[in-house]
């Protein structure tokens, strides 16, 4: 059963074909890495499919919905979240308020009992950081819940996003670089974390410079180069795929690597 | 066709002020990302300074360049020491300490000069050129040519001196225009100079059409405001078509459809321009990346 | 959490105890009518703060808002013989409905164009109450008819005291309800990064609309105290320097912060009122005053303060 299917998705900017032809689709519970040289649209890709921008052409379906060129609040309404490769932490905001407003679809958010502040407003208040506060812990930061997002550093700032983008329950999870700038450590922490995600049947999706991690936990792998398709498969095959070691190493590199 | 000729240049010549002070909001803007709202104040004191300096008996063209220098020397003054100082506070604290730059200034005004309306004599007489029925001061044609020096003279400048390009530089990436050794701190406070030279000049053409006292700067940055919005932001070809353009929408406006709303037109011409194009007219559309 | 909880009561009783222990010191009637002009500014500066502040949108022409209120309090009496409580509600109306119906363009724009939007449309309203002198005396400004609650005519500046404080009272306590709730996490979210919201779901052209119309109907009700209050209002008060001082209260006091707003207002008010001693060095001194509190105080008075004393208390 497919959950997030992207079909010919294509868009340029300036002339330029950022992403050309790219499709792929997903399971729930299952692990897709798209890899690629810097620049093969990969975080574009991901703009594209959380409905950040709008493509030129192509189509994107939730699990058989059309959901092409839907804003990325609706597209989170049908249960797909995400992390970025920059950070995007509501820094002025603490840890756990991070992971609250990740509760948002989960919330009743009306206006006048806001205002007013209702019981019940409160109750659901209560809930929610009791819910943000598992999350925290979920991803190790519980001891930060109330500090200043801003100031936390940076492979903390990592899971937090993670943490909120789990906040919203989501059914796809496309995560952007979660590795990127962290330790052995920290890296290994997040293969935990991504594998027990996808065990709770969440259709992730990861794009992820750091070849051991994909290697390792990924189910199939797309490969990109310069906005268009250039493999699938099982990691395996990927691998030892000579287009997919010539992209990344030039051909010089892939002989060497083909002799070593 | 006499009425529409007689709109259609006191709306340039209108508008070629507005160009004006758009174009010091423009450089401003480039150069240091502040939107400054003393920019009137510049024409102001541009009016003013001529007006009290020729009233001690100073000769007209001296008076100007008096009155030039004196705008230079404030704007130099606002940059060392209410922007200079606060530099890396966010946007809307630097519009704030403008707003204040230009109370300052308009109370410095009052004091000093005092709170009267002044007027120069026209450059060049006051008798009207008849242009296919239409009456024109001699003094719009001062304003015009004198614009399109400034225009010209500020485009030759940037594209074809060393320093031009290094405030474009600065203009088009702050960070590496100062990892390349170029003086940031320097261009911004040139950027401030040559707004208020701008500025002071637009004051000194218009003064014998308009009037001046020590309170117009701010309807004028408002309108240069706009001006440059409705080019888009930080494009000086844009400023100068959008002060052009509002000129004429006011004038028009005015002489077809209502003279009391006259300020109305102009901006409820740009709100609609901002619902349709959101980044003005001459605006890149910026792809906003995460 | 609870210390938040506490923190939100401990505001609203501080400034009750404030509001009330204030007319033992005030030496005439003189300042009763300064207090109650700060309370009214501060009204709506704490909704302009819940837009500015918290959702990070600028509006450069809130006094129209302001202006709004004010004039349906004004017109609908003398004109078209609404009671004059009746007017102060449709004048929040009127604001509301205004904001909501031009928000949803206007908001779209971001940064300086917003500016200019807002701008536009404060310098809009501000020319038609100025013009349409038939019905708004024009430059001139109209009288104002008492208010009247119940059979109870509110008038005189003692009285007005109490009702402007009542009145900050309430706007306070409901704008820190605000903080701790999903719509004011989702303002404060938007703020920080609107994509990251959208991820998560937050429709973010809808509460941008929502925070527009709160500040809309803050400024308005303000606007009507104010005409009531005075018994006569002029197109000044829906002008862009007033729109500039609202800001400049916001800024000044520190964007986010509702006690920031207060404090604001109280500074912002009662400085040319000290400053009026020195008559022609009013503006001048007001002006450098200004410059020089957002330069050494750029995050605001009230923020900068608590910083400092946080640093203090560490320390």
């Amino acid at each position: 059963m497919t959950i997030l299917k992207a079909t010919d998705i294509g868009i340029s900017f300036g002339g330029v074909k950022a992403v050309d032809g790219v499709g792929f689709s997903v399971s729930p519970g299952q692990i897709l890495s798209i890899i690629g040289p810097n620049g093969a649209g990969k975080t574009t890709l991901f703009n594209i499919v959380s409905g950040i921008y709008v493509a030129s052409r192509g189509t994107i379906h939730i699990a058989d919905e059309d959901v092409t060129g839907l804003a990325p609040h609706r597209l989170a309404a049908r249960g797909l979240s995400r992390t970025f490769q920059n950070l995007q932490i509501f820094q002025r905001m603490t840890a756990c308020e991070n992971v609250m407003v990740g509760r948002h679809l989960r919330e009743k958010c009306s206006l006048l009992p806001a205002l007013f502040r209702t019981p019940s407003v409160t109750r659901q208040n209560r809930e929610t950081r009791a819910a943000a506060l598992d999350l925290l812990a979920y991803v190790g930061l519980k001891d930060v819940a109330d500090v200043p997002a801003g100031s936390l550093p940076y492979g903390a700032c990592k899971r937090l996003e993670i943490a909120r983008a789990l906040a919203a329950e989501p059914r796809v999870l496309l995560l952007d670089e979660p590795a990127a700038g962290c330790n052995a450590v920290e890296t290994e922490e997040i293969d935990h974390l991504i594998r027990q995600v996808a065990d709770r049947g969440v259709a992730v999706v990861l794009v992820e410079h750091d070849m051991k991690l994909v290697m390792k936990i990924s189910d199939r792998i797309l490969v990109l180069e310069r906005g268009r398709p250039l493999a699938e498969g099982t990691p395996r095959e990927v691998r030892d795929d000579p287009r997919v070691l010539e992209a990344y190493l030039g051909r010089h590199g892939a002989q060497e690597a083909a002799r070593a | 066709m006499a009425e529409f000729l007689q709109f259609l240049i006191s709306g340039l010549t209108v508008g070629a002020v507005y160009a004006l002070v758009a174009l010091g909001f423009t450089l401003i803007y480039n150069a240091s990302g502040v939107v400054n709202f003393a920019q009137g104040e510049f024409v102001m004191l541009g009016g003013m300074v001529t007006v009290f300096a020729s009233a001690a008996g100073v000769p007209l063209p001296l008076a100007a360049l008096i009155a030039v220098a004196a705008s230079i020397m404030i704007g130099l003054l606002l940059h060392r020491l209410a922007i200079e100082p606060a530099r890396g506070a966010s946007a809307v604290t630097l519009i704030i300490i403008t707003i204040g730059a230009s109370i300052l200034l308009r109370g410095l005004a009052a004091i000093i000069f005092d709170k009267q309306f002044h007027k120069l004599p026209a450059f060049t007489g006051d008798a009207p050129i008849d242009i296919l029925g239409a009456a024109v001061q001699p003094q719009s044609f001062w304003v015009l040519g004198g614009a399109a020096v400034v225009v010209v003279t500020l485009y030759v400048f940037l594209e074809h001196t060393l320093i031009g390009k290094a405030v474009l530089a600065t203009a088009a990436n702050r960070l590496a225009a100062r990892l390349v050794g170029i003086n940031t701190t320097t261009i911004m406070a040139l950027a401030f100079g040559g707004s208020a030279a701008i500025g002071a000049v637009a004051g000194i053409l218009v003064t014998p059409i308009t009037l001046t006292s020590y309170d117009v700067g701010t309807l004028l940055a408002l309108k240069g405001f706009a001006a440059a919005m409705l080019g888009g932001m930080g494009n000086p070809v844009g400023a100068v078509v959008g002060g052009l353009l509002l000129g004429l929408l006011e004038a028009f406006g005015a002489g077809y459809l209502s003279s009391t709303y006259k300020d109305a037109f102009a901006f409820l011409v740009i709100l609609i321009v901002l619902f349709v194009a959101p980044q003005g007219l001459f605006g890149r559309r910026a792809v906003e990346r995460v | 959490m609870r210390a938040l909880l506490n923190q939100r009561l401990l505001t609203l009783a501080v400034l009750a105890v404030i509001i009330s222990l204030l007319p033992f010191v005030f030496p005439s009637s003189y300042y009763f009518r300064v207090a109650s002009l700060v309370w009214v500014s501060a009204l709506a500066a704490i909704g302009l703060n819940i837009l500015m502040g918290q959702a990070g949108q600028v509006s450069l022409g809130h006094a129209a808002f302001f202006g709004i209120g004010a004039y349906a309090v004004a017109i609908g009496p003398t004109h078209l013989g609404i009671p004059p409580w009746a007017a102060l509600l449709i004048g929040a109306i009127l604001s509301s409905v205004l904001a909501y119906l031009v928000g949803r363009p206007i908001l779209r724009l971001k940064g300086h164009y917003l500016a200019i939007a807002t701008l536009g449309l404060g310098v809009l309203v501000a020319l038609v109450i100025s013009t349409e002198s038939r019905w708004t005396g024009g430059p001139d400004g109209m009288p104002v008819e008492r208010l009247t609650l119940f059979g109870w005519r509110v008038s005189g500046s003692y009285t007005w005291y109490w009702v402007t404080g009542a009145l900050l009272l309430v706007g306070t306590w409901i704008a820190l309800n605000l903080d701790e709730t999903p719509t004011g996490r989702a303002f404060r979210a938007l703020h920080d990064s609107e994509v990251a919201a959208q991820v998560v779901g937050v429709d973010v052209a809808r509460f941008k609309l929502q925070a527009f119309v709160i500040a809309a109907v803050y400024a308005s009700l303000a606007g009507s105290a104010l005409a009531f209050m005075n018994g006569f209002i002029n197109p000044d008060q829906a002008g862009f320097i007033h729109s500039v001082e609202l800001v400049t209260i916001v800024v000044l006091g520190g964007l986010g912060s509702v006690v920031g707003s207060i404090v604001g207002a109280a500074v912002l008010v009662t400085l040319p009122q000290a400053l009026t001693v020195f008559h022609e060095y009013e503006h001048l001194l007001l002006g450098l005053i200004i410059i020089v509190s957002m330069i050494f105080m750029r995050n605001g008075i009230v923020p900068s303060l608590s910083g400092l004393f946080l640093r203090r208390a560490r320390s």
